[in-house]
């Protein structure tokens, strides 16, 4: 597999000691041309990688904040393919990081050989399915390697030392770290435990580490940001599109990124120096 | 046969489809039940449970005026409905929170759709002084209100689910994100032959009773196999229990119904193995009611209990082996068949198991008066005698 866009930016982020930030948006929600003006800005406001979420009617690792963008932008009529074409259009305008966010069905509905094709074809470097436990997850990772895009895999605080070992072996692109047992979706409490199941995660798993799941702003990204690569926000902005209303959510969301940023800036790293 | 294999598919059908959070649970249960499963001293305490409590064996009744009304086969009813709690729903959640015991859980979560098994739960939870937490569509709650009643009275707290349809699939949605967050503590407690390994087998095997008992039964009062078995399917539960000790027996035909709603052409309907196809719905692949891009349809039927659009994976691998065969009834063959029980044999349906009485009425006129068919009454009608009564009254039928 060659070295995708994902990889290069983890590389530059390690060379230049800075934290990568990931942000997260429900793609259609409220329409297609706002999520394209909402990954621009964020882009410009400098984000690292962004997550385009694409949304299914059943969103079990999804707290209520993205359940009512997912079943916003599906009552909108929002197509699979019509968020294919909206990365696509992005790509000509960027040379950041896409990875898309979907459960299973619609994946397997689509196809997994033509998803991973029209995907990679769309310039889209990622994957993550967080219904696609490593069990489960051999014959699309055949197709995404075939096609250069990385299946990143999902840990939690539960998952044992055993089960990272094997996740390590299909593990691509990055880790995507839940730092609590739950949903997703802003929280004021991070997990305690947080330096202890890095470390575990760090030793078994030796690619970039992202920590996801109630980072809700500034705070709490400095606060992970020690025990990983890089943090990822998603539900403090599809909140922000909320709060928008008929307004233009983009200012609000650039300037909730750029203030993550900032706090990401002298985040100096905690795990891999304390092995 | 023993399905499902090791990773939990019956052929292409099953696995575990979840979270990552969830799958050292999953290991964890599927651990614990396989030990139990070996151990003599379980099945004792279940069977204790099952006679004392539940009043189990359930009788195996012939169905006298109603054979006489359809000038046909012989058709014998398995009285599910006669249970602790009214339904074949307490065999399942006994044999759980049995198990559940023995894990060191405290608290109980489960879903549910008529509020059958959230009755159970809640039931099971007070005999063993558990905690138990039932998720509900707000649409089922208002359908079944009296059972919403019967599990505050129970002591369980009932979480209403306004997400979605808000019927049974939401319910279990809301349940799963309980799980994942609570997943240390608590134990859930799966109505269903659905849902990720091991839930589908070990749902089975506490209902596989049902078919065990009408073996016994049938041979005693008539000295040979039943020609035809029929149950309703939802998720399919009370189905696979009656159908399990059977499927090696090629002579026995099997048959699951499934709601046909207001009829399969109008779109609105709860037939999941008749006009669905397979994906992945609530932690395991099987049929699934979806549009083109694998965004679940809402399911639609009269009967609270069958209205999903999922159905567990072992009917699906059973519809492509062709070893059970699966048809469909509408709302109205349905409530005709509900009214016919009550007046010709003084029993009550559930409205889920209405709809495997219309299908043996259907199917009895064109049978010998020596052949035999064994209709799997799952539950009683009492919870449904408002909705019956509304749309009575309403003028769509008689009263």
């Amino acid at each position: 597999m060659t070295a995708n866009r994902i990889t290069a930016k983890f590389s530059a982020l390690a060379r230049e000691r800075k934290k990568g930030l990931i942000t997260y948006i429900t793609a259609g929600y409220p329409d297609l041309s706002t999520t394209a003006g909402l990954i621009m800005s964020m882009v410009e406001a400098g984000a690292d990688l962004v997550e385009v979420g694409i949304p299914f009617s059943d969103p079990v690792a999804d707290g209520p904040v993205i359940q009512r963008a997912s079943a916003r932008a599906l009552a909108g009529g929002i197509r699979v393919r019509d968020i294919l074409s909206l990365c696509a259009g992005i790509r000509q305008k960027t040379g950041i990081p896409l990875i898309v966010m979907t459960y299973y069905n619609p994946v397997y509905q689509y196809g997994l050989e033509q998803f991973t094709r029209d995907a990679a074809g769309a310039g889209i470097d990622g994957l993550i399915v967080p219904d696609l436990p490593v069990e489960e997850s051999g014959e699309l990772l055949g197709h995404a390697d075939h096609y250069g895009l990385a299946l990143v895999p999902l840990v939690a605080p539960t998952t044992t030392e055993k089960r990272m070992a094997v996740i390590a072996s299909a593990a691509r692109g990055f880790v995507y770290c839940v730092s609590v047992t739950g949903v997703t979706g802003a929280r004021e409490e991070i997990n305690t435990n947080l330096a202890k199941f890095m470390q575990t995660v760090r030793r078994r798993i030796h690619l970039p580490c992202a920590i996801g799941f109630g980072i809700a702003g500034p705070v709490q990204a400095a606060a992970v940001a020690p025990y990983c690569d890089a943090v990822v926000v998603g539900s403090a902005i599809v909140e922000l599109v909320d709060r928008a209303g008929t307004g233009d959510p983009a200012p609000l969301v650039a300037a909730l990124v750029k203030e993550i940023k900032s706090a990401l800036e002298n985040c100096h790293d905690l795990t891999s120096k304390v092995m | 046969m023993s399905l499902p294999d090791e990773r939990g598919y019956f052929g292409p059908f099953g696995g575990r489809y979840v979270p990552e959070t969830l799958m050292p649970a999953l290991e964890e249960l599927a651990s614990a039940y396989l030990d139990v499963r070996q151990d003599p001293s379980f099945w004792q305490e279940l069977d204790y449970y099952l006679q004392q409590y539940v009043g189990r064996p359930s009788p195996l009744y012939f169905a006298r005026r109603l054979s006489e009304y359809c000038r046909g086969a012989r058709i014998y009813l398995k009285r599910e409905d006669l249970n602790h709690t009214g339904a074949h729903k307490i065999n399942n959640t006994i044999g759980q929170i049995l198990l559940a015991r023995r894990m060191g859980k405290k608290r109980i979560i489960a879903e549910t759709g008529a509020g059958q098994h959230g009755v159970a739960t809640a039931t099971a939870a007070a005999l063993f002084g558990m905690e138990c937490a039932v998720y509900m569509g707000e649409e089922d709650m208002a359908r079944q209100s009296l059972n919403v009643f019967r599990m505050r009275i129970l002591g369980a707290a009932v979480i209403g689910v306004s997400a979605g349809s808000r019927t049974l699939k939401d319910a279990m949605n809301e349940a799963m994100r309980d799980w994942v967050t609570n997943v240390d503590t608590t134990y859930y407690l799966i109505g269903s032959v659905a849902g990720p390994h091991p839930y589908p087998m070990m749902v089975r095997d506490f209902q596989r009773v049902i078919g065990v008992e009408t073996r016994r039964q049938v041979q005693e009062q008539t000295g040979r196999l039943p020609d035809v078995i029929i149950a309703c399917v939802g998720g399919g539960s009370n189905a696979m229990g009656i159908f399990h000790p059977f499927l090696e027996e090629e002579e026995v035909k099997l048959v699951g119904v499934e709601a046909a709603g207001c009829g399969l052409e109008t779109g609105k309907h709860a037939a999941t193995l008749n006009r669905g196809r397979p994906g992945v719905l609530h932690g395991s692949k099987s049929y699934v009611l979806q549009d083109e891009d694998g965004q679940i349809r809402l399911a639609h039927s009269i009967s609270a209990g069958l209205d999903y659009p999922g159905v567990g994976p072992e009917h699906s691998y059973l519809k492509e082996s062709g070893r059970v065969t699966y048809t469909a009834v509408t709302d109205g063959e349905a409530l005709e068949a509900f009214q016919l029980l009550c007046r010709t044999e003084g029993i009550i349906p559930a409205l889920e198991s209405a709809h495997a009485l219309a299908q043996a009425v259907k199917m009895a006129a064109e049978m010998p008066r020596e052949a035999i068919i064994v209709v799997n009454l799952s539950g009683r009608g009492d919870k449904d005698v408002e909705t019956v009564a509304r749309i009575l009254e309403g003028g769509k039928g008689k009263l």
